[in-house]
C-alpha cells in the first residue's frame, strides 16, 4: 500500500506541474475581462501538487507491509481488463482500420468471456452472446434511436 | 401555500405515460441496485442518453424513479446476500442478513422497504414545503453566495466525509481540473489540451461516473472474489401484513431515523453517515439492544429509514440551488442542463410544471416503488443468481453503450476504461470518488461564480466574507475545512479515543 500511495502522490504532483505550466502559458493574472483562463487551473493545480506532496510525506512516515494487490488477486482483475480492452479495440480500433461495430464485438466478447471464465455450454454461450446484443440493438437503435458504432455486418443487413 | 402547486404537479405526474415511465424506471432502478457494479449514479448516467428525446418532466421522472428503485434494490442484496449494493446499505446488513439466515428474510425485507418508504415520504413532505421557501431566498443570491455554497458543499466532504482529508481534497481538485479541460467559454481559449484534438471536447462527467463507479466497482469486486450466497426468502401477503402489524411499535426509531436522514441528507455524502448514526441511536435506546447484530427487526428499520430519507433530501439543494448533494443528483443536474433547463432557484419561477411535476412524482414514484418491490422480490433477487461469467461482460457492454451514447464518440469508451482503472486504484487507496464527480459537474458553474465575484470585488477574495449571507456560509465552510485538523486535538483535550474511520461515499 505504501509504495502505491507514494507512486500516486508523485503522479499527482507531476500532474499538478503539467497543469501549472499550461496555466502559466494562458496567463494566471488579471486580463481585460477579469481573471485570465489560467487563473482557476493554476490555483487548483498548485493546491493539488501541495496535497500530493503532503500525502507523499504522510506515506513515507508510515510503515505498511500490506501490498497494494497480490499476484493471485491481480490475475482476475487482468482477466476482466484484457478482454474488455479487446472488446473496445474490436468495436473500432484507433487509427484508420475499420472495426466490427459494437454489437458484433459485444457478441464475441460476451461469448469469449462466458466460455473462458464461466465455462458455460456452447448452447448457453450462443444463446446469450447472440441474444444480448440483439436485445440491446433493438432497444437502442430502433426504440430510442441512439446510434452505436456499426460494422460490416450491420451494413450488410442494411443498417 | 404550496398545495395548489403540488396539485398542478400531480396532474402532470399522474398521466398514464408518466406513471408508465415511473414503473419502467423503478424496475430498471431496482435491477441496477441489485447488480454489483451498477449503482444509482452510474445507472442514471447510462440511461441519461435515452432521455434526450423525451419531454424534460418525463425524463426527470424516469431518472428519479431509477434512483428510488436503486435505493430499494440496495436493501434486497443487503438482506438476502449480505452484500451492501450501496455504501448506505452497509448498516442494513448487520441485522438484515442474520434475519434472512434465520428464515425471516421476508420480514426483514418488508421492514426494510416499509422503512425506506416512510423515510422517503418524510423527506418528500419537507421538500414540498421547504423547497419553494429556499428557492425564494436563493433568488436574492449573487455570484459570491453561489460560490460560497459550492465552497460549503465541498468543505462538508472534507469535514464530515471521514477518511483522509488530504485525499478528499485531491479528489475535489482533480474533478475541477478535469472540468477545466477544453474550451474556456469566457475567453474562448483552449485550456489543458496540449495540442490534442481529442482533449478539446473535455471530459464528460457521465463517462467519468460510468468508469469510476461502474468499471471500477467491477474490478474491485472480482479482485475481492465476491461470491453470492443467497438466503432463501418466503415473501407473501401474510408475511407482509404480519410484519406491518409489528412495525408501528418502532415509531420512535422511524421518527429518529427520518430526522437524522433529512438533516444529514441535504449535505453531500450524508446518506452513509446518516444510516450508521440512526443504527447507533436505535441500538442505544432500544430495549433489545443486546439483540442488535444478531437479527433484530429494529436494526433494519433504523438505517433504512435514515438512508432513504437522506437519499431524498439530497434532491433539495439540487432543485432549489442547482447544487447536487450526491453523485446521482449530480448526474440529474447534468441532465437538466442537457434538456435545456437552467438549474437553480429560477426553476421554480420559470418551469413550475417541471419542478412540481418532479416533486409530485416523488410521491407517486415511492408509492409505486414500495408496492413493486414488495410484490416482485423473488424476481429481483433472482437476478443475482445469474452466473458471474454472464453478468460481468453484459454489464460492461451496457456501460460502453452508455459512454458512447453521450457524444457518439469512441474516445469516450477509452476514457471509460481509463476512469475504470483510476476508480479501482483510488478506491483501494481510499481516495473518495463522489467529490471528484461533483467537482467535474460543477466545475464550469463554480469557476464562473468565482470569476464574476472577483470582477465585482476587483480581485479581492474578501467579498466572500464581507457580504452577510456569503460571509456566514463561507465561515461554516472554513470551519468544515479545518474540522479534520481540530477534531483530534479536541478529542485529546476531552480524553476521547481516536475514532474508527469509515469512508463516506454517497
Amino acid at each position: 500500500m505504501r509504495r502505491a500511495d507514494l507512486v500516486t502522490a508523485a503522479a499527482l504532483m507531476g500532474l499538478g506541474g503539467v497543469v501549472i505550466s499550461d496555466a502559466v502559458r494562458l496567463g494566471i493574472g488579471w486580463g481585460d475581462e477579469g481573471p485570465r483562463s489560467g487563473f482557476f487551473p493554476f490555483w487548483l493545480a498548485l493546491l493539488l501538487a501541495a496535497m500530493g506532496a503532503a500525502i507523499f510525506v504522510q506515506a513515507l512516515a508510515r510503515r505498511s507491509a500490506k501490498p497494494f494487490v497480490t499476484r493471485e488477486r491481480l490475475i482476475p482483475v487482468l482477466k476482466v481488463l484484457g478482454p474488455l480492452a479487446g472488446f473496445v479495440v474490436a468495436t473500432d480500433p484507433p487509427g484508420p482500420w475499420p472495426g466490427l461495430g459494437l454489437y458484433v464485438a459485444a457478441a464475441l466478447y460476451i461469448g469469449f468471456y462466458m466460455r473462458w471464465i464461466g465455462s458455460h455450454s456452447w448452447l448457453a454461450v450462443a444463446a446469450v452472446a447472440v441474444g444480448f446484443p440483439l436485445v440491446t440493438f433493438y432497444i437502442f437503435e430502433t426504440w430510442f434511436l441512439v446510434p452505436m458504432p456499426k460494422g460490416p455486418l450491420e451494413a450488410w443487413l442494411g443498417y | 401555500m404550496g398545495l395548489e402547486n403540488l396539485f398542478l404537479g400531480f396532474q402532470i405526474a399522474v398521466t398514464p405515460f408518466n406513471l408508465f415511465i415511473a414503473v419502467v424506471g423503478i424496475t430498471l432502478g431496482t435491477i441496477i441496485g441489485v447488480l454489483p457494479g451498477l449503482g444509482g449514479a452510474n445507472g442514471v448516467a447510462i440511461l441519461l442518453p435515452l432521455t434526450f428525446t423525451m419531454p424534460p418532466t418525463s425524463a426527470i421522472i424516469l431518472l428519479t424513479s431509477i434512483y428510488w428503485g436503486a435505493l430499494f434494490g440496495g436493501a434486497i442484496t443487503s438482506v438476502l446476500f449480505n452484500i451492501p449494493g450501496e455504501p448506505w446499505s452497509v448498516a442494513t446488513t448487520f441485522d438484515g442478513y442474520p434475519l434472512a439466515k434465520q428464515g425471516q428474510g421476508g420480514q426483514a425485507l418488508t421492514a426494510a422497504f416499509t422503512s425506506s418508504f416512510v423515510g422517503a415520504l418524510f423527506s418528500i413532505v419537507l421538500i414540498t414545503f421547504f423547497a419553494p421557501l429556499l428557492a425564494e431566498i436563493a433568488l436574492k443570491f449573487g455570484p459570491p453566495e453561489f460560490f460560497a455554497i459550492q465552497f460549503l458543499t465541498f468543505s462538508s466532504f472534507v469535514g464530515l466525509g471521514g477518511g483522509n482529508p488530504l485525499k478528499t481534497l485531491v479528489s475535489i481538485l482533480l474533478g475541477f481540473i478535469l472540468a477545466a479541460v477544453g474550451l474556456d467559454i469566457v475567453t474562448g481559449q483552449l485550456r489543458l489540451t496540449f495540442g490534442f484534438v481529442d482533449l478539446m471536447k473535455g471530459f464528460d462527467f457521465i463517462v467519468a461516473v460510468i468508469g469510476l463507479f461502474g468499471i471500477g466497482e467491477i474490478l474491485l469486486s472480482v479482485e475481492e472474489g465476491l461470491k453470492f450466497h443467497g438466503a432463501k426468502t418466503r415473501m407473501n401477503l401474510r408475511v407482509v401484513l404480519d410484519t406491518w402489524k409489528i412495525l408501528p411499535r418502532y415509531y420512535r426509531t422511524f421518527a429518529r431515523g427520518a430526522f437524522i436522514g433529512f438533516w444529514m441528507g441535504f449535505k453531500p455524502g450524508g446518506a452513509t453517515p446518516a444510516s450508521f448514526m440512526s443504527y447507533a441511536f436505535a441500538k442505544r435506546f432500544s430495549k433489545n439492544s443486546d439483540r442488535f447484530g444478531k437479527g433484530e427487526l429494529e436494526g433494519v428499520v433504523a438505517p433504512e429509514t435514515a438512508a432513504h430519507s437522506a437519499g431524498v433530501a439530497a434532491m433539495l439543494p439540487m432543485i432549489t440551488l442547482g447544487i447536487p448533494g450526491s453523485p446521482t443528483a449530480a448526474v440529474m443536474l447534468g441532465g437538466l442542463i442537457i434538456w435545456g433547463l437552467q438549474p437553480g432557484p429560477m426553476l421554480f419561477k420559470e418551469q413550475p410544471e417541471f419542478v412540481w411535476g418532479l416533486i409530485a412524482s416523488m410521491y407517486t414514484g415511492n408509492i409505486i416503488g414500495v408496492l413493486m418491490v414488495l410484490a416482485f422480490v423473488p424476481f429481483f433477487a433472482g437476478i443475482l443468481r445469474i452466473p458471474f461469467g454472464i453478468l460481468t461482460p453484459s454489464i460492461i457492454v451496457v456501460c460502453a453503450i452508455g459512454s458512447y451514447a453521450v457524444h457518439n464518440s469512441m474516445i469516450d469508451i477509452w476514457y471509460m476504461l481509463l476512469f475504470g482503472v483510476v476508480g479501482y486504484v483510488f478506491k483501494k487507496l481510499d481516495y473518495p470518488l463522489a467529490p471528484l464527480v461533483l467537482a467535474l459537474v460543477l466545475g464550469d458553474i463554480a469557476e464562473n461564480a468565482l470569476r464574476q465575484s472577483l470582477i465585482m470585488s476587483q480581485g479581492s477574495l474578501a467579498i466572500f466574507f464581507t457580504r452577510p449571507i456569503s460571509g456566514a456560509i463561507s465561515a461554516v465552510a472554513v470551519f468544515f475545512f479545518i474540522l479534520p485538523v481540530i477534531t483530534p486535538w479536541w478529542r485529546r483535550l476531552r480524553g476521547f479515543p481516536a475514532p474508527a474511520r469509515e469512508t463516506g461515499l454517497h
